[in-house]
Protein backbone atom coordinates (compact mmCIF):
# COMPACT_ATOMS: atom_id res chain seq x y z
CA UNK A 1 0.00 0.00 0.00
CA UNK A 2 1.39 3.13 -0.79
CA UNK A 3 0.58 6.91 -0.96
CA UNK A 4 0.92 8.79 -4.17
CA UNK A 5 3.21 12.23 -3.24
CA UNK A 6 1.58 14.98 -4.96
CA UNK A 7 4.55 16.97 -6.49
CA UNK A 8 6.14 15.66 -9.41
CA UNK A 9 9.36 14.60 -9.42
CA UNK A 10 10.08 15.43 -13.09
CA UNK A 11 9.27 19.26 -13.06
CA UNK A 12 9.56 21.69 -15.51
CA UNK A 13 10.75 24.96 -14.12
CA UNK A 14 12.20 26.44 -16.95
CA UNK A 15 10.37 29.88 -16.47
CA UNK A 16 9.84 30.74 -13.22
CA UNK A 17 7.56 33.78 -12.56
CA UNK A 18 5.20 34.12 -14.97
CA UNK A 19 3.23 37.43 -15.42
CA UNK A 20 -0.12 35.87 -18.02
CA UNK A 21 -0.41 32.32 -17.31
CA UNK A 22 -0.58 31.60 -13.68
CA UNK A 23 1.60 29.09 -11.41
CA UNK A 24 -0.98 26.18 -11.41
CA UNK A 25 -1.22 25.77 -15.13
CA UNK A 26 2.11 24.94 -15.63
CA UNK A 27 2.22 22.31 -13.32
CA UNK A 28 1.89 18.89 -14.65
CA UNK A 29 -1.52 17.19 -14.22
CA UNK A 30 -1.54 14.82 -11.13
CA UNK A 31 -4.37 12.51 -10.57
CA UNK A 32 -4.42 13.15 -6.44
CA UNK A 33 -6.57 10.48 -6.00
CA UNK A 34 -8.20 7.93 -3.75
CA UNK A 35 -8.28 4.44 -5.21
CA UNK A 36 -8.91 1.44 -3.86
CA UNK A 37 -9.43 -2.55 -5.05
CA UNK A 38 -11.20 -5.03 -3.19
CA UNK A 39 -11.32 -8.82 -4.24
CA UNK A 40 -14.74 -11.33 -3.07
CA UNK A 41 -14.94 -14.92 -3.54
CA UNK A 42 -15.82 -14.82 -7.50
CA UNK A 43 -14.57 -11.95 -8.47
CA UNK A 44 -13.14 -7.84 -7.58
CA UNK A 45 -14.91 -4.23 -6.60
CA UNK A 46 -12.35 -1.35 -7.90
CA UNK A 47 -13.47 2.41 -7.13
CA UNK A 48 -11.80 5.47 -7.34
CA UNK A 49 -13.09 9.33 -7.35
CA UNK A 50 -12.92 11.35 -10.02
CA UNK A 51 -10.99 14.40 -9.69
CA UNK A 52 -7.78 16.05 -12.01
CA UNK A 53 -6.42 18.48 -10.74
CA UNK A 54 -3.75 21.15 -12.19
CA UNK A 55 -1.95 22.45 -8.38
CA UNK A 56 -5.23 24.11 -7.24
CA UNK A 57 -7.10 23.54 -10.07
CA UNK A 58 -9.60 21.06 -11.36
CA UNK A 59 -8.85 20.38 -14.42
CA UNK A 60 -11.44 17.65 -15.02
CA UNK A 61 -14.10 16.71 -12.17
CA UNK A 62 -15.56 13.91 -14.07
CA UNK A 63 -12.33 11.69 -14.97
CA UNK A 64 -12.55 8.12 -15.24
CA UNK A 65 -9.61 6.61 -13.38
CA UNK A 66 -10.65 2.65 -14.18
CA UNK A 67 -8.99 2.01 -17.07
CA UNK A 68 -9.75 -1.07 -19.08
CA UNK A 69 -6.86 -3.06 -19.89
CA UNK A 70 -8.56 -6.17 -21.00
CA UNK A 71 -11.82 -7.75 -20.75
CA UNK A 72 -11.93 -8.73 -17.54
CA UNK A 73 -8.55 -7.11 -15.88
CA UNK A 74 -8.44 -3.07 -14.91
CA UNK A 75 -6.30 -0.74 -13.50
CA UNK A 76 -6.86 2.33 -11.44
CA UNK A 77 -4.51 4.79 -11.96
CA UNK A 78 -3.04 7.76 -9.43
CA UNK A 79 -0.04 10.03 -9.98
CA UNK A 80 0.49 12.04 -12.98
CA UNK A 81 -2.55 12.13 -15.24
CA UNK A 82 -0.04 11.35 -18.29
CA UNK A 83 2.57 8.80 -17.18
CA UNK A 84 -0.29 6.54 -15.91
CA UNK A 85 -2.13 7.04 -19.16
CA UNK A 86 0.56 6.10 -21.57
CA UNK A 87 1.62 3.14 -18.73
CA UNK A 88 -1.63 1.93 -19.35
CA UNK A 89 -2.24 2.01 -23.26
CA UNK A 90 1.61 0.31 -23.47
CA UNK A 91 0.17 -2.60 -21.06
CA UNK A 92 -2.87 -3.01 -22.41
CA UNK A 93 -1.16 -3.30 -26.23
CA UNK A 94 1.20 -5.87 -24.61
CA UNK A 95 -0.95 -7.88 -23.04
CA UNK A 96 -3.36 -7.76 -25.94
CA UNK A 97 -0.79 -9.12 -28.23
CA UNK A 98 -0.22 -11.71 -25.73
CA UNK A 99 -3.52 -12.88 -25.59
CA UNK A 100 -3.92 -13.40 -28.91
CA UNK A 101 -0.74 -15.14 -29.26
CA UNK A 102 -1.83 -17.52 -26.61
CA UNK A 103 -5.40 -17.58 -28.02
CA UNK A 104 -6.77 -17.41 -24.28
CA UNK A 105 -8.07 -14.59 -21.90
CA UNK A 106 -4.63 -13.18 -19.68
CA UNK A 107 -3.78 -13.74 -16.49
CA UNK A 108 -4.29 -10.75 -13.80
CA UNK A 109 -0.95 -11.39 -12.54
CA UNK A 110 0.85 -11.34 -16.26
CA UNK A 111 -0.74 -7.94 -16.24
CA UNK A 112 0.48 -6.51 -12.66
CA UNK A 113 3.62 -7.81 -14.34
CA UNK A 114 3.68 -5.75 -17.24
CA UNK A 115 3.07 -2.74 -15.19
CA UNK A 116 5.83 -3.43 -12.94
CA UNK A 117 8.49 -4.21 -15.46
CA UNK A 118 6.81 -0.39 -17.62
CA UNK A 119 7.31 1.07 -13.49
CA UNK A 120 10.21 -0.49 -12.34
CA UNK A 121 12.34 0.47 -15.29
CA UNK A 122 11.51 4.10 -15.87
CA UNK A 123 11.32 4.34 -11.96
CA UNK A 124 13.29 7.80 -12.14
CA UNK A 125 11.25 9.48 -14.87
CA UNK A 126 7.75 8.20 -13.80
CA UNK A 127 5.39 9.00 -11.14
CA UNK A 128 3.22 6.16 -11.32
CA UNK A 129 1.22 4.18 -8.75
CA UNK A 130 -1.40 1.36 -10.06
CA UNK A 131 -4.04 -1.17 -8.14
CA UNK A 132 -4.42 -3.88 -11.60
CA UNK A 133 -7.57 -6.00 -10.70
CA UNK A 134 -9.55 -8.31 -12.41
CA UNK A 135 -10.81 -11.91 -12.66
CA UNK A 136 -9.08 -14.99 -14.55
CA UNK A 137 -10.25 -18.51 -14.09
CA UNK A 138 -6.95 -20.04 -13.09
CA UNK A 139 -7.01 -17.76 -9.37
CA UNK A 140 -10.28 -16.15 -9.70
CA UNK A 141 -10.84 -12.08 -8.37
CA UNK A 142 -6.86 -10.62 -7.56
CA UNK A 143 -5.83 -6.84 -6.67
CA UNK A 144 -2.19 -6.36 -7.14
CA UNK A 145 -0.60 -3.65 -5.68
CA UNK A 146 1.97 -1.71 -8.33
CA UNK A 147 2.90 1.85 -6.13
CA UNK A 148 5.52 4.07 -6.88
CA UNK A 149 9.20 2.64 -7.38
CA UNK A 150 7.77 -0.30 -9.13
CA UNK A 151 6.88 -3.03 -6.35
CA UNK A 152 4.63 -5.65 -6.98
CA UNK A 153 2.42 -7.21 -4.25
CA UNK A 154 -0.70 -8.99 -4.04
CA UNK A 155 -2.90 -7.71 -1.59
CA UNK A 156 -6.58 -9.30 -0.71
CA UNK A 157 -7.48 -5.24 -0.28
CA UNK A 158 -5.23 -2.29 -1.61
CA UNK A 159 -6.09 1.39 -1.48
CA UNK A 160 -3.62 3.80 -3.21
CA UNK A 161 -3.63 7.80 -3.87
CA UNK A 162 -3.24 11.25 -2.07
CA UNK A 163 -6.52 10.10 0.26
CA UNK A 164 -5.42 6.58 0.55
CA UNK A 165 -3.60 7.96 4.13
CA UNK A 166 -7.22 8.60 5.58
CA UNK A 167 -9.13 5.24 5.32
CA UNK A 168 -5.93 2.99 6.79
CA UNK A 169 -7.66 3.23 9.89
CA UNK A 170 -11.07 2.50 8.19
CA UNK A 171 -9.84 -0.67 5.88
CA UNK A 172 -8.00 -2.10 9.05
CA UNK A 173 -11.23 -2.29 11.34
CA UNK A 174 -13.79 -2.89 8.56
CA UNK A 175 -12.18 -5.35 6.32
CA UNK A 176 -12.68 -8.99 7.00
CA UNK A 177 -12.11 -11.70 4.51
CA UNK A 178 -14.99 -13.43 3.26
CA UNK A 179 -16.64 -10.36 2.07
CA UNK A 180 -19.79 -11.01 -0.44
CA UNK A 181 -19.71 -8.85 -3.90
CA UNK A 182 -22.26 -6.12 -2.39
CA UNK A 183 -20.35 -6.13 0.94
CA UNK A 184 -17.66 -4.97 -0.72
CA UNK A 185 -18.79 -2.71 -3.08
CA UNK A 186 -20.53 -1.29 0.40
CA UNK A 187 -17.10 -1.24 2.08
CA UNK A 188 -15.16 0.41 -1.41
CA UNK A 189 -18.33 3.73 -1.49
CA UNK A 190 -18.15 4.16 2.58
CA UNK A 191 -14.15 4.41 1.85
CA UNK A 192 -14.15 6.51 -0.82
CA UNK A 193 -16.54 8.95 0.56
CA UNK A 194 -14.67 9.31 3.35
CA UNK A 195 -11.09 9.69 1.63
CA UNK A 196 -12.97 12.42 -0.80
CA UNK A 197 -14.46 13.95 2.45
CA UNK A 198 -10.97 14.60 3.98
CA UNK A 199 -8.68 14.98 1.26
CA UNK A 200 -8.65 18.12 -0.93
CA UNK A 201 -6.92 16.50 -4.52
CA UNK A 202 -9.97 13.92 -4.30
CA UNK A 203 -13.59 14.13 -4.96
CA UNK A 204 -16.45 14.61 -7.40
CA UNK A 205 -18.03 11.14 -8.04
CA UNK A 206 -17.35 7.68 -7.22
CA UNK A 207 -17.10 5.24 -9.83
CA UNK A 208 -17.41 1.81 -8.96
CA UNK A 209 -16.54 -1.58 -11.38
CA UNK A 210 -17.62 -4.98 -10.65
CA UNK A 211 -15.36 -7.74 -12.28
CA UNK A 212 -16.23 -11.19 -12.19
CA UNK A 213 -16.45 -14.08 -14.61
CA UNK A 214 -19.78 -12.86 -16.24
CA UNK A 215 -18.03 -9.67 -17.17
CA UNK A 216 -17.83 -6.08 -15.98
CA UNK A 217 -20.31 -4.03 -14.06
CA UNK A 218 -19.97 -0.60 -13.65
CA UNK A 219 -21.55 2.42 -11.71
CA UNK A 220 -21.19 5.37 -10.83
CA UNK A 221 -22.57 7.35 -7.84
CA UNK A 222 -22.90 10.88 -7.88
CA UNK A 223 -22.04 13.58 -5.30
CA UNK A 224 -25.58 14.08 -3.40
CA UNK A 225 -26.30 10.42 -3.26
CA UNK A 226 -23.06 9.54 -1.40
CA UNK A 227 -22.80 7.98 2.19
CA UNK A 228 -23.36 10.91 4.62
CA UNK A 229 -21.01 10.33 7.53
CA UNK A 230 -20.63 14.52 8.78
CA UNK A 231 -22.75 15.25 11.66
CA UNK A 232 -22.48 18.57 10.86
CA UNK B 1 20.67 19.46 -39.01
CA UNK B 2 18.42 16.90 -36.90
CA UNK B 3 15.34 16.33 -37.43
CA UNK B 4 12.79 16.92 -35.12
CA UNK B 5 13.32 19.29 -31.82
CA UNK B 6 16.01 20.75 -30.19
CA UNK B 7 15.86 21.78 -26.46
CA UNK B 8 19.77 22.48 -25.95
CA UNK B 9 18.81 26.29 -25.25
CA UNK B 10 16.30 25.04 -22.42
CA UNK B 11 19.26 24.34 -20.26
CA UNK B 12 21.11 27.88 -21.32
CA UNK B 13 17.47 29.75 -20.98
CA UNK B 14 17.48 28.39 -16.90
CA UNK B 15 21.36 29.36 -16.51
CA UNK B 16 20.53 32.51 -17.82
CA UNK B 17 17.30 33.30 -15.44
CA UNK B 18 19.38 35.38 -12.78
CA UNK B 19 22.14 36.96 -14.99
CA UNK B 20 20.53 39.91 -16.44
CA UNK B 21 20.40 42.48 -14.67
CA UNK B 22 16.98 44.14 -13.57
CA UNK B 23 15.56 42.64 -16.33
CA UNK B 24 14.33 39.07 -17.32
CA UNK B 25 15.23 36.65 -20.65
CA UNK B 26 13.00 37.66 -23.16
CA UNK B 27 9.88 35.63 -22.62
CA UNK B 28 8.58 33.18 -26.02
CA UNK B 29 5.57 34.94 -27.47
CA UNK B 30 2.70 33.27 -25.54
CA UNK B 31 -1.04 33.58 -26.37
CA UNK B 32 -2.29 34.11 -22.93
CA UNK B 33 -5.46 33.04 -24.18
CA UNK B 34 -9.54 32.15 -23.41
CA UNK B 35 -10.55 29.14 -25.84
CA UNK B 36 -13.56 26.89 -25.03
CA UNK B 37 -15.33 24.23 -26.79
CA UNK B 38 -19.07 22.81 -26.55
CA UNK B 39 -20.54 19.38 -28.07
CA UNK B 40 -24.38 20.30 -29.15
CA UNK B 41 -27.06 18.11 -30.76
CA UNK B 42 -25.51 18.28 -34.12
CA UNK B 43 -21.58 18.38 -33.65
CA UNK B 44 -18.99 20.82 -32.12
CA UNK B 45 -18.58 24.39 -31.34
CA UNK B 46 -15.32 25.58 -31.09
CA UNK B 47 -14.19 29.78 -29.63
CA UNK B 48 -11.43 31.29 -29.26
CA UNK B 49 -10.25 34.70 -28.85
CA UNK B 50 -7.55 36.50 -30.48
CA UNK B 51 -4.89 38.37 -28.85
CA UNK B 52 -1.49 37.35 -28.84
CA UNK B 53 0.80 38.40 -25.82
CA UNK B 54 4.30 39.14 -25.70
CA UNK B 55 5.03 39.70 -22.13
CA UNK B 56 2.86 42.74 -21.54
CA UNK B 57 2.27 43.78 -25.03
CA UNK B 58 0.05 42.75 -27.63
CA UNK B 59 1.92 41.15 -30.27
CA UNK B 60 -0.93 40.37 -32.60
CA UNK B 61 -4.50 41.80 -32.23
CA UNK B 62 -6.25 39.03 -35.00
CA UNK B 63 -4.10 35.70 -34.07
CA UNK B 64 -6.42 32.76 -35.34
CA UNK B 65 -6.13 30.16 -31.98
CA UNK B 66 -9.01 27.85 -34.04
CA UNK B 67 -6.29 25.64 -36.47
CA UNK B 68 -7.28 23.50 -38.96
CA UNK B 69 -6.56 20.16 -38.26
CA UNK B 70 -8.78 18.18 -41.20
CA UNK B 71 -11.78 18.89 -42.99
CA UNK B 72 -13.82 17.54 -40.05
CA UNK B 73 -11.26 18.29 -37.22
CA UNK B 74 -9.62 21.75 -35.47
CA UNK B 75 -8.23 22.48 -32.88
CA UNK B 76 -7.97 25.33 -30.47
CA UNK B 77 -4.37 26.42 -29.14
CA UNK B 78 -3.47 27.78 -25.74
CA UNK B 79 -0.15 28.11 -24.31
CA UNK B 80 3.85 29.09 -26.52
CA UNK B 81 1.87 30.57 -29.84
CA UNK B 82 4.71 28.89 -31.73
CA UNK B 83 4.05 25.38 -30.05
CA UNK B 84 0.49 25.57 -30.91
CA UNK B 85 1.50 26.16 -34.12
CA UNK B 86 3.89 24.01 -35.60
CA UNK B 87 2.51 20.84 -33.54
CA UNK B 88 -1.04 21.36 -35.11
CA UNK B 89 0.53 21.74 -38.31
CA UNK B 90 2.66 18.60 -37.67
CA UNK B 91 -0.69 16.68 -36.80
CA UNK B 92 -2.96 17.94 -39.87
CA UNK B 93 0.37 16.83 -42.19
CA UNK B 94 0.10 13.13 -40.23
CA UNK B 95 -3.58 13.24 -40.64
CA UNK B 96 -3.66 14.40 -44.92
CA UNK B 97 -1.15 11.58 -45.15
CA UNK B 98 -3.38 9.09 -43.56
CA UNK B 99 -6.54 10.54 -45.66
CA UNK B 100 -4.43 10.21 -48.97
CA UNK B 101 -2.71 6.81 -47.88
CA UNK B 102 -6.31 5.03 -46.79
CA UNK B 103 -8.91 6.85 -48.46
CA UNK B 104 -10.50 7.36 -44.96
CA UNK B 105 -11.71 10.70 -42.99
CA UNK B 106 -9.74 11.10 -40.11
CA UNK B 107 -11.47 10.41 -36.11
CA UNK B 108 -10.79 12.09 -33.72
CA UNK B 109 -9.50 9.90 -31.55
CA UNK B 110 -7.04 9.29 -33.66
CA UNK B 111 -5.64 12.75 -33.77
CA UNK B 112 -5.67 12.70 -30.20
CA UNK B 113 -3.69 9.79 -30.20
CA UNK B 114 -0.76 11.36 -31.90
CA UNK B 115 -1.08 14.53 -29.89
CA UNK B 116 -0.65 12.34 -26.94
CA UNK B 117 1.91 10.54 -28.14
CA UNK B 118 4.22 13.15 -29.13
CA UNK B 119 3.41 16.04 -25.98
CA UNK B 120 4.00 12.71 -23.60
CA UNK B 121 8.07 12.25 -25.52
CA UNK B 122 8.30 15.45 -25.09
CA UNK B 123 7.45 15.46 -20.88
CA UNK B 124 6.07 19.21 -20.99
CA UNK B 125 8.75 21.05 -23.31
CA UNK B 126 6.22 21.51 -25.88
CA UNK B 127 4.16 24.46 -24.22
CA UNK B 128 0.53 23.35 -25.94
CA UNK B 129 -2.77 23.16 -24.00
CA UNK B 130 -5.27 21.92 -26.55
CA UNK B 131 -9.00 21.86 -27.29
CA UNK B 132 -9.73 19.11 -30.43
CA UNK B 133 -13.07 18.88 -31.65
CA UNK B 134 -14.74 17.15 -34.66
CA UNK B 135 -17.18 15.17 -36.19
CA UNK B 136 -16.70 11.78 -37.77
CA UNK B 137 -18.53 8.57 -38.30
CA UNK B 138 -18.52 7.54 -34.97
CA UNK B 139 -20.22 10.88 -34.07
CA UNK B 140 -19.07 13.87 -32.09
CA UNK B 141 -16.42 14.71 -30.07
CA UNK B 142 -14.75 16.85 -27.72
CA UNK B 143 -11.03 16.10 -26.03
CA UNK B 144 -8.58 18.45 -24.47
CA UNK B 145 -4.88 17.34 -24.49
CA UNK B 146 -2.27 18.71 -22.12
CA UNK B 147 1.08 19.69 -22.18
CA UNK B 148 2.56 16.59 -20.71
CA UNK B 149 0.41 14.31 -22.50
CA UNK B 150 -2.66 13.73 -20.45
CA UNK B 151 -5.78 13.42 -22.36
CA UNK B 152 -9.45 14.24 -21.41
CA UNK B 153 -12.74 13.48 -23.04
CA UNK B 154 -15.69 15.96 -21.74
CA UNK B 155 -18.76 17.58 -22.72
CA UNK B 156 -17.48 21.04 -22.42
CA UNK B 157 -14.05 22.87 -21.84
CA UNK B 158 -12.19 26.26 -21.57
CA UNK B 159 -8.48 26.17 -21.72
CA UNK B 160 -6.03 29.01 -21.28
CA UNK B 161 -4.85 31.84 -18.95
CA UNK B 162 -9.16 32.94 -18.97
CA UNK B 163 -10.48 29.09 -18.89
CA UNK B 164 -11.42 29.79 -14.85
CA UNK B 165 -13.41 32.88 -15.78
CA UNK B 166 -14.97 30.77 -19.03
CA UNK B 167 -15.58 28.09 -17.37
CA UNK B 168 -17.94 29.58 -14.84
CA UNK B 169 -20.23 30.64 -17.80
CA UNK B 170 -19.95 26.58 -19.00
CA UNK B 171 -20.81 25.13 -15.91
CA UNK B 172 -23.74 27.72 -15.60
CA UNK B 173 -24.94 27.30 -18.75
CA UNK B 174 -23.76 23.53 -20.26
CA UNK B 175 -26.98 21.46 -21.18
CA UNK B 176 -26.82 18.12 -23.14
CA UNK B 177 -27.87 18.46 -27.16
CA UNK B 178 -28.13 22.11 -27.24
CA UNK B 179 -29.76 23.69 -30.20
CA UNK B 180 -27.21 25.41 -32.45
CA UNK B 181 -28.10 29.04 -31.84
CA UNK B 182 -27.96 28.21 -27.85
CA UNK B 183 -24.39 26.56 -28.62
CA UNK B 184 -22.93 29.45 -30.42
CA UNK B 185 -24.13 31.77 -27.69
CA UNK B 186 -22.46 29.85 -24.91
CA UNK B 187 -19.21 29.46 -26.35
CA UNK B 188 -19.50 33.28 -27.29
CA UNK B 189 -20.17 34.12 -23.42
CA UNK B 190 -17.67 32.23 -22.50
CA UNK B 191 -15.31 33.37 -24.50
CA UNK B 192 -16.17 36.84 -23.85
CA UNK B 193 -16.04 36.63 -19.99
CA UNK B 194 -12.76 35.53 -20.19
CA UNK B 195 -11.43 38.48 -22.68
CA UNK B 196 -13.39 40.61 -19.69
CA UNK B 197 -11.92 39.13 -16.25
CA UNK B 198 -8.61 38.33 -17.97
CA UNK B 199 -5.93 40.28 -19.26
CA UNK B 200 -4.24 38.36 -21.76
CA UNK B 201 -7.33 37.23 -23.52
CA UNK B 202 -8.96 39.89 -25.59
CA UNK B 203 -9.65 41.89 -29.14
CA UNK B 204 -12.04 39.96 -30.87
CA UNK B 205 -14.25 36.46 -30.70
CA UNK B 206 -13.66 33.43 -33.33
CA UNK B 207 -16.57 30.65 -33.46
CA UNK B 208 -15.94 27.13 -35.73
CA UNK B 209 -19.01 25.43 -35.95
CA UNK B 210 -18.42 21.51 -36.81
CA UNK B 211 -21.42 19.01 -37.82
CA UNK B 212 -21.71 16.27 -39.84
CA UNK B 213 -22.64 18.79 -42.88
CA UNK B 214 -19.49 20.83 -42.70
CA UNK B 215 -17.42 23.11 -40.89
CA UNK B 216 -18.67 26.97 -40.73
CA UNK B 217 -15.51 29.00 -39.58
CA UNK B 218 -16.68 32.68 -38.50
CA UNK B 219 -14.05 34.90 -38.35
CA UNK B 220 -14.38 36.83 -36.43
CA UNK B 221 -17.56 35.94 -34.99
CA UNK B 222 -17.74 39.42 -32.63
CA UNK B 223 -15.24 42.47 -33.19
CA UNK B 224 -14.01 44.18 -30.57
CA UNK B 225 -16.19 47.00 -29.31
CA UNK B 226 -13.21 48.87 -28.36
CA UNK B 227 -11.67 48.97 -31.84
CA UNK B 228 -8.58 51.58 -32.46
CA UNK B 229 -9.47 54.36 -34.97
CA UNK B 230 -5.90 55.35 -36.34
CA UNK B 231 -6.50 59.82 -36.72
CA UNK B 232 -3.53 60.32 -38.30
CA UNK B 233 -2.13 59.52 -41.87
CA UNK B 234 1.18 57.26 -42.11
CA UNK B 235 2.30 57.82 -45.27
CA UNK B 236 4.78 60.89 -46.31
CA UNK B 237 5.59 62.13 -50.12
CA UNK B 238 8.28 61.22 -51.55
CA UNK B 239 11.61 64.04 -50.75
CA UNK B 240 10.66 63.89 -47.25
CA UNK B 241 13.58 61.89 -46.20
CA UNK B 242 16.19 64.34 -48.23
CA UNK B 243 19.58 62.38 -49.68
CA UNK B 244 22.54 63.16 -48.43
CA UNK B 245 24.80 61.41 -50.98
CA UNK B 246 24.69 58.57 -53.36
CA UNK B 247 27.12 55.95 -54.31
CA UNK B 248 26.60 53.17 -56.97
CA UNK B 249 29.12 50.10 -56.70
CA UNK B 250 28.79 47.84 -59.41
CA UNK B 251 29.52 44.03 -58.74
CA UNK B 252 32.51 42.52 -61.09
CA UNK B 253 31.08 39.20 -62.25
CA UNK B 254 33.28 36.95 -64.05
CA UNK B 255 31.90 33.58 -65.64
CA UNK B 256 34.17 31.04 -64.30
CA UNK B 257 32.65 27.66 -66.44
CA UNK B 258 29.55 26.84 -68.67
CA UNK B 259 28.75 23.45 -69.11
CA UNK B 260 25.84 22.46 -70.97
CA UNK B 261 24.64 18.64 -70.11
CA UNK B 262 22.08 16.88 -72.36
CA UNK B 263 19.30 14.94 -70.04
CA UNK B 264 18.82 11.24 -71.52
CA UNK B 265 15.45 11.33 -73.07
CA UNK B 266 13.98 8.21 -74.57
Amino acid sequence: MAAASMMPIFSQNVSSNSDLVPEWSRQEVSTGTTIMAVEYDGGVVVGADSRTTTGAYIANRVTDKLTRIHDRIYCCRSGSAADTQAIAEVVSYQLGFHSIELDEPPLVETAAHLFRASCYRYREELMAGILVAGWDRRKGGQVYCVPIGGMLVRQPVSVGGSGSSYIYGFMDSNYKPGLSKDQCLDLTTKALTLAMERDGSSGGVVRLATISEDGVERRVILGDQLPKFSTH
Amino acid sequence: PAAGFNFDNAARNAAFEGLFEGGQTPKPLKTGTTIAGVMFKDGVVLGADTRATSSEVVADKMCAKIHYISPNIYCCGAGTAADTEKTTDLLSSNLTVFSLNSGRNPRVVMAVNILQDMLYRYHGQIGANLILGGVDCTGNHLYTVGPYGSVNKVPYLAMGSGDLAALGILEDGFQHDLELEKAKKLVRDAVHSGIMNDLGSGNNIDICVITAEGVDYIRPFQESEFKDRREIKYKYRQGTTPVLTKKITPLKLEVVQETTQKMETV
